[in-house]
């Protein structure tokens, strides 16, 4: 008799899915990012060069001829981060719906199916969740397992709930950033428009973060675990 | 047991270099394959502008843009990429469907003074006070000969060939009262920089539509061309 799968279905392919979707949003991001590449807020200058070179067998990339200062002929270069902006924008703005309409799908499903009640934090998750990482940083051995009968840990309790809300954050500020004219009260509710670009960048910070942590504790607990979120089992 | 074991394995396999590979080299093959317009823009890009660009229109409010205090007010940056044109304000002429109108003429409108956040497609923001004219008084005082849905505004300044820029808008957002054809930023008479004697101010839109030193305004039955639509950005570009 088959046992009932660790991941559904669902969360299978909604997790699959949101994978190149965010790396295309991040990817469209710096190219809307290296137009303007600081934030001119009191404390910090965040800057970035003017352009990076990846050539690849002289394949064209999309623009970059006509508006391309340096002069270099647009077969030459396809990952050229600079004077993409237009091409940025497009592929965000598009993407946009596949990551909303996918995070919303996902957080329903969470919702409706029971699912939620195996990330959602305990009472004591926030110190036991820091003993976890303590625990996992300190001492490199095999990640903290989960109680037995739990699907997550208190850490990972705390990182996959959390990161549901910075998805949402990066859904507000971006609906701010993009229409800040019609969505002026949400503008000056995230303290003005420059103020919505830099929390759109930071919260993005934290999802690179999450990915990266996240990615490593995959490695470290293994092929099986790797496989749950594949075939299920 | 093994068996399953193995079935599971290499599904699990598969997919990841499905994902991996497969995914990323058909990404690149995909956005070398699109099809694209004859400014080399992905068509599908042009759809899914239009189809935001069909909500925002539909879901979205047709409210003022946020107002800020005066004294909030900067100079904002200069971004004409060549030179900046400087011509005779003297002999300047705004031609409107045929009429050819001076300064003067258009000061005789009622002035607006509003302080507003002007928005470059960059990233860039900048909280600037400007004075002129409503673009919704402007046309009942002139009004034109036929109604149509959309304006071009052109910046033709003879001599300046290399600078020549043109927008084209939807007259729907030029209606809205923050719209202003102006004479005055920050107190004073427009500087070259700053499109002397007349631009236009929209603040629901990215500064790429605030055209300066406007030589033509003229409406049109069809989607006027646009300068930088014409190079991979969105027409509409409201905010």
């Amino acid at each position: 008799m088959k046992s009932a799968p660790k991941h559904p279905l669902a969360i299978r392919w909604l997790h699959w899915i949101n994978f190149p979707v965010l790396l295309l949003m991040l990817w469209s991001g710096v190219l809307i990012l290296w137009a303007y590449d600081f934030y001119p807020t009191q404390s910090f200058r965040l800057r970035v060069p003017d352009r990076v070179h990846f050539y690849f067998f002289g394949i064209a990339p999309v623009y970059g001829g006509a508006d391309d200062p340096a002069g270099l002929p647009a077969t030459k270069y396809v990952a050229s981060l600079g004077y993409r902006l237009a091409e940025g924008m497009a592929w965000h703005f598009a993407l946009a719906w596949a990551f909303v309409l996918n995070g919303a799908v996902y957080t329903v499903f969470l919702a409706l199916s029971g699912q939620w009640k195996h990330l959602v934090p305990r009472k004591d998750s926030l110190k036991e969740a820091l003993k976890v990482a303590l625990k996992d940083l300190l001492f490199w051995k095999k990640p903290e397992l989960a109680h037995e009968g739990e699907k997550y840990n208190h850490a990972q309790r705390l990182a996959y709930s959390g990161v549901i809300f910075l998805g949402l954050g990066m859904v507000v500020t971006g609906c701010a950033i993009s229409k800040p004219a019609q969505l002026q009260l949400l503008v000056q509710l995230l303290g003005g428009y420059q103020a919505a670009r830099l929390e759109h960048f930071l919260i993005t910070g934290l999802l690179v973060a999450f990915f990266f942590v996240h990615v490593a504790q995959v490695v470290r607990a293994g092929w099986r675990n790797f496989r749950g979120m594949i075939v299920g089992r | 047991m093994d068996a399953e074991e193995t079935k599971l394995n290499r599904r699990a396999l598969l997919f990841s270099l499905a994902l991996g590979g497969g995914g990323l080299g058909g990404l690149i093959a995909l956005h070398q394959t699109l099809p694209r317009d004859e400014s080399g823009v992905p068509k599908l890009f042009r759809k899914t502008h239009a189809a935001n660009e069909a909500l925002a229109r539909t879901v979205l409010s047709r409210g003022k843009d946020r107002e800020f205090p005066g004294s909030s007010a900067v100079e904002p940056r200069n971004n004409y990429h060549g030179g900046t044109p400087e011509i005779d304000l003297e002999t300047w002429r705004l031609d409107w469907e045929g009429q050819k109108l001076s300064l003067a003429d258009l000061k005789t409108l009622p002035e607006i003074t509003q302080t507003t956040e002007l928005k470059c497609v960059e990233g860039w923001s900048a909280v600037v006070t400007w004075s002129g004219a409503r673009f919704s008084d402007f046309l009942r005082t002139f009004p034109p000969k036929k109604a149509y849905e959309y304006v071009s505004l052109r910046s033709e300044p003879e001599g300046f060939e290399d600078d020549w820029y043109y927008v084209g808008i939807d007259l729907e957002s030029l209606l809205r009262p923050q719209a202003l054809l102006a004479w005055s930023m920050n107190g004073k008479a427009l500087t070259p920089e700053h499109g002397a004697p007349l631009r236009l101010v929209i603040p629901h839109k990215y500064g790429i539509k605030n055209i300066k030193l406007i030589t033509q305004i003229a409406l049109s039955a069809e989607r006027p061309e646009d300068y930088w639509a014409d190079r991979g950005y969105d027409w509409y570009a409201g905010l």
